[in-house]
């Protein structure tokens, strides 16, 4: 029980264990579920944790289950990310992130032109599309922009 | 109010409780066009644009002031342009007027609330309570989808920013069937390929008639790759060179673009590339017989005015064909016309 050791050394009572994030993703991850000064749990995170696959980063949000679609998002910039549910110091449930089909006020749309950068009251809206070829891109629904590269560069 | 498709990706915008916007995948069999947004071409199946084509060609006499129409007696037409575009604008005035409806103008945008920093979802909230359809011409990317979503009534898009003007391919499309032919078409489009909203948006269109195309540009403006990339996926042929001498014996329709000075830092390439480009009576020696040459216009000097009496030249036509084919899209999205 590999795992549970791991998450016996985070022990956290209740919450969400985000693991397996690519090295450097972590406060990324944090700003892609909108985690700011003003969210009241109590978060840990790891940078440059050693892993049986090399580096990863771990962030840890004690006191909250966050909910699939949610989670998801990270997908976006940490495809093989895992999230443990810890409820009494156990998993209660592990599950690999899936890429979301669509995403909405999550990341800023490259084209200076677009709609969504101006002052109208809409929120980014993308399709989200991976191909063997150019892997996950992001193809804006208000100007058909696509975004392949960055995307953390740009969440909002 | 879209209506009349079912999609796998709309399915999941429901799910995140996103309103739904059309991308356009797929489409029921039965085909409705009362109350829906006129966006991208890419919104249309080829079965839906034949429609419309179809229904255009109904109109044709209507267009030409031979027959008179009382189609759109009652209605209001609001035509939103917030960058100048005498054409569209005058070509769906003339369009709605000889349907018999009225049209409600913006006006100047500095006399209007715009100048007071109204947004234009506000303003698109307010102009739907006033007329029954909305032309949208505006200076940003995407800005007629989002109005579409604030819109109580239809909303055709006269251009936005730089990516989409589906009239005018419409009118295109109308144009080459009308004037040559839509099956089997071989047709070349050259000048500026790279920043024409016009050409990319008529090869989308095309490739759902499984036209032959070649691209002829100087190395600085030609078609952007993906597009290139997304045509081969379609299994469209594609050929790219920078002559119009090469081709021109091998080609059904030409449709010329401007290249603009812009473009160039050099003037001198410019004027290099500017004559290199230019259709002559003597390039069309060896053209068909049949070959029909467009220009979204305004044209520059691309064209001779030599060209202009041979039976070669419809881009005055095609300008014509403008008023058709709006008067097809204001009927059909107003459902006057089933």
């Amino acid at each position: 029980m590999k795992e549970k050791r791991d998450l016996k050394v985070q022990a956290i009572e209740r919450g969400t264990v985000i693991d397996h994030i690519k090295a450097g993703q972590a406060l990324n991850v944090l700003r892609i579920l909108g985690i700011s000064s003003a969210f009241r749990a109590t978060i840990s995170f790891v940078m440059n944790a050693p892993g049986g696959k090399g580096k990863k980063d771990v962030v840890k949000i004690e006191g909250k289950e966050l909910n699939v679609e949610e989670l998801n998002r990270i997908a976006l910039i940490a495809p093989k990310a895992t999230i443990n549910i810890i409820r009494d110091y156990e998993v209660v449930q592990k599950n690999s992130v899936a890429l979301p089909s669509y995403v909405e006020g999550v990341v800023r749309c490259i084209n200076s032109n677009c709609i969504s950068n101006s002052n109208e009251p809409i929120k980014s809206k993308f399709s989200v599309l991976q191909s063997e070829e150019e892997g996950v891109t992001l193809h804006c629904l208000y100007c058909e922009h696509v975004i392949s590269e960055d995307l953390a560069e740009n969440l909002l | 109010m879209v209506h009349g498709r079912s999609s796998g990706c709309l399915i999941n915008f429901k799910k995140f409780g996103a309103k739904v916007i059309s991308l356009g995948t797929l489409y029921e069999s039965r085909m409705s066009y009362k109350n829906r947004h006129v966006i991208s071409m890419k919104d249309f199946s080829r079965k839906e644009i034949d429609y419309i084509l179809d229904t255009a060609e109904k109109l044709e006499p209507v267009a030409r002031g031979e027959e008179r129409s009382r189609l759109l007696d009652g209605k209001i037409v609001a035509l939103l342009f917030f960058e100048p575009s005498t054409r569209t604008r005058l070509s769906f005035e003339v369009a709605a007027q000889r349907l018999g409806g009225q049209v409600l103008n913006l006006g100047s945008v500095e006399a209007s609330s715009v100048m007071k920093g109204e947004n234009l979802a506000d303003t698109i909230r307010v102009i739907s309570k006033y007329a029954d359809l909305i032309v949208l011409r505006h200076p940003l990317d995407g800005s007629a989808r989002m109005a579409a979503e604030f819109a109580s009534v239809p909303i055709i898009n006269g251009g936005d920013g730089s990516v989409h003007h589906p009239t005018q391919t419409f009118l295109d499309l109308y144009t080459i069937r009308r004037e040559s032919h839509l099956d089997d078409l071989r047709i070349a489009m050259a000048g500026d390929l790279k920043y024409g909203r016009t050409v990319h948006s008529l090869c989308h269109a095309l490739s759902l008639y499984g036209t032959e195309m070649t691209f002829v540009s100087p190395p600085e403006l030609k078609m952007p790759s993906e597009i290139v990339r997304d045509l081969q996926k379609n299994k469209i042929s594609i050929k790219e060179t920078d002559s119009l001498e090469e081709i021109i014996g091998d080609i059904d329709v030409l449709y010329m673009t401007r290249v603009q000075r812009e473009r160039f830092p050099d003037p001198e390439e410019y004027e290099k590339v500017k004559n290199k480009l230019k259709i002559t009576g003597d390039l069309l020696k060896n053209a068909d017989p049949n070959l029909k040459i467009l220009h979204p216009l305004p044209r520059v000097n691309e064209i001779s005015p030599e060209v202009d009496a041979t039976p070669h030249a419809r881009y005055f036509q095609q300008a014509f064909y403008g008023v058709p084919i709006r008067m097809a899209l204001l009927a059909l999205a107003m459902g006057v016309i089933e």
